[in-house]
């Protein structure tokens, strides 16, 4: 090696390199940072043992730990659903009345309930479950399927017309699109089910509606007209209209109908939380 | 000093430096990657996944097309909160299919990895007219374009083929019947629905945006958001043997 030249200003060796008279100082790095950053390889080094590092050729090293992302989040998971429960330990097996009647689980059921609502339910119902135009209005005591805690339950767990197996379903016929009544009788019928919920409407149709009614509609929607919850047949005597009120939306109906549709949660959420749900859903104003 | 002397090739020949970097970067990621291919825990064991229908991924093709990825992602992490939101943690099995995948990285809107079968149809053909009109608060955009655009058929059976090229299994018979199965998932009424679901099993056939006979790319973005997380059988999946 070249031999070092002293810069007496600073007490520095020079590195040799020189541009335009202007020379550079070769002084070391300062001792804190130097021992740092031998610090910091020698951490490698136990990282490598504690947590997973190395790929291998089939798999790849563990580590002493054993950390996972996956296990954990699992454990935390548990975790958090056992704490959550402490103070209703014992909820999952309760029959819904029990819940509905025993205090610490009802106000666990409410919480989980409305939190585990406004994620899952709202996007349809509402936020205030008043739900939209087919969507129905879960704060009234007008039921499709039924407001019975089992009834709720069952609906939340298998859906309507969701694809499972379990789901309840039923279709009402298009009388309109497959020619069962002509235009002119789907408009007398029209005329009927806008008197049953409305007497001072007196239509032109209302007479002849009511025989066509009868032959027709009563099967599901009974001779009176107030619904059946075995088939989901809506009462059509009250003024609650999932598709619109008045005639002309109640023509669209038999004509060519809407069949709304509810996703089964089952599998989806966690059965606690379906339980919750049916209890929350129950309290809203309008459970049976 | 002599390691040191030997250094100064480096400092003084930029194409040296070069050279070295592009060799020393090269090592970092084959290390990282390489085993990424050949070990056989990067994607789990799972039952139930199949390559998307020719009409689901068209709706994909879509939702790539209009940046849905830009504000929704399709990952769902490892971490309590996410799984308490969404559900099970999304697998790599689910997005083997994937190419490219969807996993993004902003959430403007909520994660879609399981969004399948949590709406109904119904309520995503509302929600894609105007977001408004069912989630008073929403921020997206509206696509009312969807439901009035027909679907673009002429060249998904070069779609289909494609990915069959970079990997997805895809069947002689189902890249012969593209066109096929495009219309009996359409309409359920279709003379070649069983051999539809044959070829496609866990799909289902049916008329998605609501607009019977007339096929547009809402069909096919319904289709494609009904069946995102669906696939899996989390009943048969075991979460002890993919722990990583």
């Amino acid at each position: 090696m070249a031999q070092q030249e002293l810069d007496h200003l600073s007490g520095q060796t020079t590195t040799g390199h020189e541009w335009d008279g202007l020379k550079e100082l070769n002084t070391p790095l300062p001792k804190w940072w130097l021992y740092v950053f031998y610090a910091c390889i020698v951490w490698s080094i136990g990282y490598y043992f504690v947590y997973p590092s190395w790929p291998l050729i089939s798999g790849y090293t563990s580590g002493i730990v054993g950390a996972q992302m996956r296990s954990g989040a699992l454990a935390d998971y548990d975790n958090g659903v056992k704490a959550r429960l402490a103070n209703a330990a014992g909820l999952a097996e309760a029959p819904l009345e029990k819940i509905k009647s025993t205090p610490a689980y009802l106000e666990f059921a409410m919480a989980n309930g409305k939190a585990a609502f406004g994620d899952n339910c709202a996007p349809c119902h509402g936020s205030g479950a008043t739900g939209g135009p087919g969507f129905p209005n879960l704060q009234d005591d007008d039921w499709l399927w039924g407001g019975k805690l089992a009834d709720i339950y069952q609906t939340l767990r298998f859906g309507i017309r969701s694809g499972h197996k379990d789901a309840r379903d039923s279709q009402m016929p298009a009388f309109g699109k497959d020619a069962v009544l002509k235009k002119e009788e789907i408009a007398q019928v029209a005329d009927f089910v806008v008197s049953l919920s409305d007497p001072a409407a007196k239509g032109a149709g209302v007479d002849a509606g009511k025989k066509l009614f009868a032959d027709n509609c009563a099967a599901c929607h009974g001779d009176d007209g107030k619904g059946n919850q075995e088939f989901g047949a809506p009462n059509l005597t009250d003024k609650i209209w999932l598709y619109g009120a008045g005639k002309d939306k109640i023509i669209a109906q038999v004509t060519e109908p809407k069949h709304g549709v509810m996703p089964a949660w089952e599998g989806r959420l966690d059965p606690i939380t379906i339980k919750s749900l049916a209890v929350y859903v129950h309290s809203l104003g309008g459970g049976k | 000093m002599s390691l040191m002397e030997k250094h100064a090739i480096f400092e003084k020949n930029s194409i040296v430096l070069l050279l070295g970097i592009v060799i020393m970067i090269a090592i970092g990621g084959l290390v990282e990657v390489v085993p990424l291919f050949y070990l056989k825990s990067t994607i789990e064991k799972v039952e139930g996944m199949r390559p998307y229908t020719p009409l689901e991924l068209a709706g994909r093709n879509i939702y790539i097309r209009e940046g849905c990825y830009n504000c929704h992602s399709q990952m769902i992490r490892p971490m309590r909160d996410e799984i308490e939101r969404y559900g099970h943690f999304s697998l790599a099995a689910e997005s083997m299919y994937d190419h490219p995948f969807q996993w993004g990285s902003k959430r403007n809107g909520p994660d879609l990895a399981r969004v399948g079968n949590k709406y109904s149809d119904k309520w995503h053909v509302e929600h894609m007219i105007n977001p408004r009109a069912v989630v008073p608060d929403s921020i997206m955009p509206g696509y009312p374009f969807l439901a009035k655009t027909e679907l673009d058929t002429r060249h998904l059976a070069d779609v289909v083929k494609t990915n069959a090229l970079v990997g997805v299994p895809y069947t002689e018979d189902q890249i012969a019947n593209v066109a096929v199965d495009v219309a009996a998932q359409k309409n359920p009424d279709d003379k070649n629905v069983d051999a539809f679901l044959k070829r496609y099993p866990k799909s289902v056939a049916r008329d998605f945006s609501g607009q019977p006979g007339k096929l547009t790319e809402l069909d096919a973005v319904v289709a494609y958001l009904q069946v995102l997380g669906t696939l899996v059988d989390f009943s048969l999946y075991d979460d002890k043997a993919n722990l990583r």
